[in-house]
């Protein structure tokens, strides 16, 4: 399957608000790729541009190679999901995927194919305007994969979804990576993306502020950090601080330390007489990870003007 | 993947699928669906609504009579015949054309002497007395000089142009060859110049002496008829060839048909002139062998135009389809999804525009081709009288207001495109559509501005639903307040067509130029 997504120096400007600045990033096969920024980074606005829906100022975006409005039959190059507000209420749920079919070509059956896997079997006869918010994104996610496409490009998937409904997203964005497709998903949320992305774009401000897989990111983050259990913090810190640590209340019986070594902090306990109950090495979150990586361009964002949403 | 495999063998181009996706779209909508419905029954129910209401001559006038070309006519006139039973020629002087006519002003009985510009004094040759029949004429007028006028519709002018006296005396000659009859006209009896020829049918025929007279039209003002009688006076007629029995008179038609009236007074007749049978004749006559038009010329009768008025409303209930079948797009962006599936935006356009043209030309056809019928029975039920027209006529009313709705569909679709808003573009198309129509045609202008109106604006296209004949043979008052467009029929929906192609294109540009 020749998928993917190239994005090349995206600028594109609403106003008097610069909605992308330079966005640049590769969607690679076989991989979920997640595309994580607070809202108004540009996440909408670059795949807006990647479906040709907006002219960008500078730069392009290429899916599988081409420009997305060069494809004759984009739907079997690209499924997408970008509002899940996009139906005609009064139609049916069936015939919003039939209409969508009829123009790559595709038959009944594909339409009823995807409408049984999501889930929505039973409601096809169902007027799509009063499905709920989480069945009108399994509508979205159906649509996206009428045409087969080796290229999956979902925004905002988990919103207004149950519990139930995220697991089951989870493990559908996987398995379709597993069949060897490209799949980006944002999110605003990097919780949401926690056991799912193989990959990250983190994006602010319309640019990229990272572009890593996940396991490196991880690694760095977490590199030296070690939690430490004590009925005596105040003690421990003091101890700790002078030889050098940084030492951070994670707790009432918790302290995060980094800047010496796991070894080095229990000589240190021990040689002072101070008890502790427990050492252990910190496992970071990916939104421990984010928030790390995005506190510098959310400083920024607070301090300057606000960006409008898009 | 198999299914990409699977889908390649049925493989309409691209145009077709997106048209194809337009029409699911469309027919899945329910609303939308029902409001084509609706628009078909508005425009049929209307047509009931004014049968009812236009009831002002119960029991009056029967079915007008229809002419050798399938068209309603008037053919009242005072007749003094003879039998022609084959070949042979007719020649007559006409030496006075005078006549009495109503003053519309001076109250009842008060009558002045006069004659209307199409008063007839002449010749005619018919196979029949029926009204309706073939016939050809030679005619002095009373403002037209002398004419050679046959079948209703087909009207030449001679060489001589005054009118008939004692001093210039009109001299008039029919002959028959066959089928056919050649006009002449002369100023002396000797020189005589030929005007035309037209056919009647074989065998035997009737000819001789015919006096009629239209009523008297204002052409200013409201455009009101009074009657007028006239009566022409006659040398000896001369006959050669294969005549039989003697002079008999008739008043051919019913009184005096639809578009005269005696003035009270006065009555159809003749009587010989001079010493002896058969000098000369003088006779008196109203009526006309003319065409029926519109207007005050036309008298109270149902036309094909009373029975497609309910089409503006039809044009309302699908403009609003169409304005929102462009606008739903943007209204929840579904835009976004539409262009995902067919990033070639002029082909998404020029689906939706072909989409909602078929669907309006077929509802449009549809309707009218149900009211015409639906409305000639309702005349009938309540003994109105029907302006007939030619088949081809009819047909053109039919297909022309499906055209019509049709090009103000596409029109409300590009006002769709470029307003983004249903409300808007439904509003922007009544103001430039059926608000011209109704302010020109209801008489609420005068007739200069609301001729431009049908002239410039879309409401222009109404035009091609005219039934209502014009003829210069006829005086009548062809203003839109009496339902005559300035335009011809395809004239006016060229206008139209062109606002709306012109839209059309307006729409395009923005569709493309436009974040979506």
């Amino acid at each position: 399957m020749d998928g993917g997504i190239e994005i090349e120096g995206l600028r594109k400007r609403f106003g008097a608000t610069q909605a992308l600045d330079g966005m640049s990033f590769v969607v690679r096969p076989g991989r979920v790729t997640g595309f994580v920024g607070p809202n108004g980074a540009g996440k909408s606005t670059t795949m807006r541009v990647v479906l040709g829906l907006d002219a960008p100022d500078a730069g392009r975006a290429l899916v599988g190679g081409h420009p997305y409005r060069s494809l004759a039959e984009p739907l079997r190059r690209l499924g997408s999901l970008l509002d899940t507000g996009a139906l005609q209420p009064s139609r049916t749920a069936r015939n919003h995927l039939l209409w969508l079919a009829h123009t790559q070509g595709l038959p009944q059956s594909r339409v009823d194919h995807v409408l049984g896997q999501v889930g929505l079997a039973d409601a096809a006869r169902r007027r799509a305007g009063g499905f709920s918010l989480g069945m009108r994104q399994r509508l979205g996610i159906a649509a996206a994969l009428l045409g087969d496409p080796p290229t999956l490009m979902l925004d905002e998937p988990f919103n207004g979804l149950d519990p139930e409904g995220i697991r089951w997203i989870r493990a559908l964005l996987v398995s379709l990576a597993a069949e060897g497709r490209a799949v980006l998903v944002s999110s605003h949320l990097m919780s949401e993306l926690e056991g799912v992305a193989d990959h990250l774009v983190v994006v602010g401000r319309g640019r990229v502020v990272a572009d890593t897989g996940v396991r490196e990111l991880l690694d760095g983050v977490a590199a030296g950090r070690v939690i430490l259990r004590t009925t005596s913090p105040t003690a421990a810190a003091t101890v700790l601080a002078r030889a050098g640590a940084t030492v951070r209340p994670s707790g009432p019986d918790a302290l995060t330390v980094t800047g010496v070594s796991g070894e080095a902090i229990v000589s240190l306990l021990a040689g002072n007489g101070v008890s502790f109950a427990e050492l252990s090495a910190h496992r970071v979150t990916l939104e421990e990870a984010y928030l790390e990586l995005t506190r510098e361009a959310v400083q920024f964002r607070a301090s300057s003007d606000p960006e409008a949403g898009r | 993947m198999r299914t990409t495999r699977e889908v390649r063998k049925m493989r309409p181009t691209g145009s077709m699928r997106t048209l194809h996706a337009e029409w699911t779209k469309f027919r899945t909508v329910r609303g939308w669906v029902l409001g084509c419905v609706g628009a078909a029954l508005a425009t049929v129910l209307f047509v009931l609504i004014g049968t009812v209401s236009s009831n002002q001559h119960p029991g009056g006038a029967a079915a007008l009579p229809v002419g050798p070309g399938g068209e309603a006519v008037d053919d009242s006139y005072s007749f003094v015949h003879r039998t022609l039973t084959g070949d042979g020629s007719l020649t007559v002087q006409v030496t006075a054309l005078t006549g009495v006519l109503s003053d519309p002003n001076g109250g009842p009985g008060r009558t002045s002497p006069g004659v209307t510009p199409w008063a007839k004094a002449g010749i005619i040759v018919t196979p029949s007395l029926t009204p309706g029949s073939s016939y050809v004429a030679v005619t002095a007028t009373g403002a037209h000089g002398v004419r050679m006028q046959d079948d209703y519709v087909h009207d030449r002018a001679a060489d001589l142009t005054g009118v008939p006296s004692p001093a210039t005396p009109q001299w008039l000659r029919l002959v028959r060859a066959g089928r056919n009859v050649t006009g002449y006209d002369s100023t002396d009896g000797t020189h005589w110049t030929e005007i035309g020829t037209a056919s009647v049918p074989g065998g035997a025929v009737q000819a001789g002496l015919f006096v009629t007279s239209p009523a008297a039209v204002q052409t200013d003002g409201g455009g009101g008829s009074s009657p007028a009688t006239a009566t022409g006076t006659f040398g000896r007629p001369a006959l050669t060839g294969a005549w039989q029995g003697g002079w008999a008179y008739a008043q051919v038609g019913q009184d005096a048909g639809a578009s005269g009236s005696y003035v009270p007074g006065t009555t159809g007749g003749y009587r010989a002139n001079g010493d002896g049978a058969g000098v000369g004749f003088s006779i008196t006559g109203a009526g006309d062998i003319a065409p029926v038009v519109g207007g005050p010329a036309g008298g109270p009768a149902f036309t094909v135009e009373t029975f497609l008025v309910g089409t503006f409303v039809g044009l309302i209930v699908l403009g609003v389809l169409a304005a929102q079948f462009a606008a739903a797009e943007y209204r929840r962006g579904l835009l976004g999804l539409t262009l995902a599936a067919t990033p070639k935006r002029g082909r998404v356009l020029g689906a939706k525009a072909v989409l909602v043209a078929a669907v309006a030309f077929v509802v449009g056809a549809g309707a009218a081709a149900v009211t015409l019928p639906l409305g000639e029975a309702r005349a009938h039920a309540v003994h109105f009288a029907v302006l007939t027209v030619p088949a081809a006529e009819q047909l053109r009313a039919v297909l022309g207001t499906g055209l019509l709705l049709a090009a103000a569909a596409v029109l409300a679709l590009s006002l769709g495109v470029l307003l983004r808003r249903s409300a808007t573009a439904i509003t922007a198309l009544v103001a430039v559509t059926v608000l011209p129509y109704l302010l020109a045609l209801g008489g609420m202008l005068p007739t200069g501005p609301a001729q431009w109106l049908l002239r410039l604006t879309p409401a222009a296209g109404f035009a091609v639903q005219q039934a209502l004949p014009r003829y210069e043979q006829v005086l009548s008052v062809y203003t839109p307040a009496n339902g005559y467009f300035p335009l011809p029929p395809w004239g006016g929906f060229a206008v139209l067509a062109g606002w709306a192609l012109a839209a059309l294109a307006a729409a395009a540009f923005v569709l493309r130029r436009r974040d979506a």
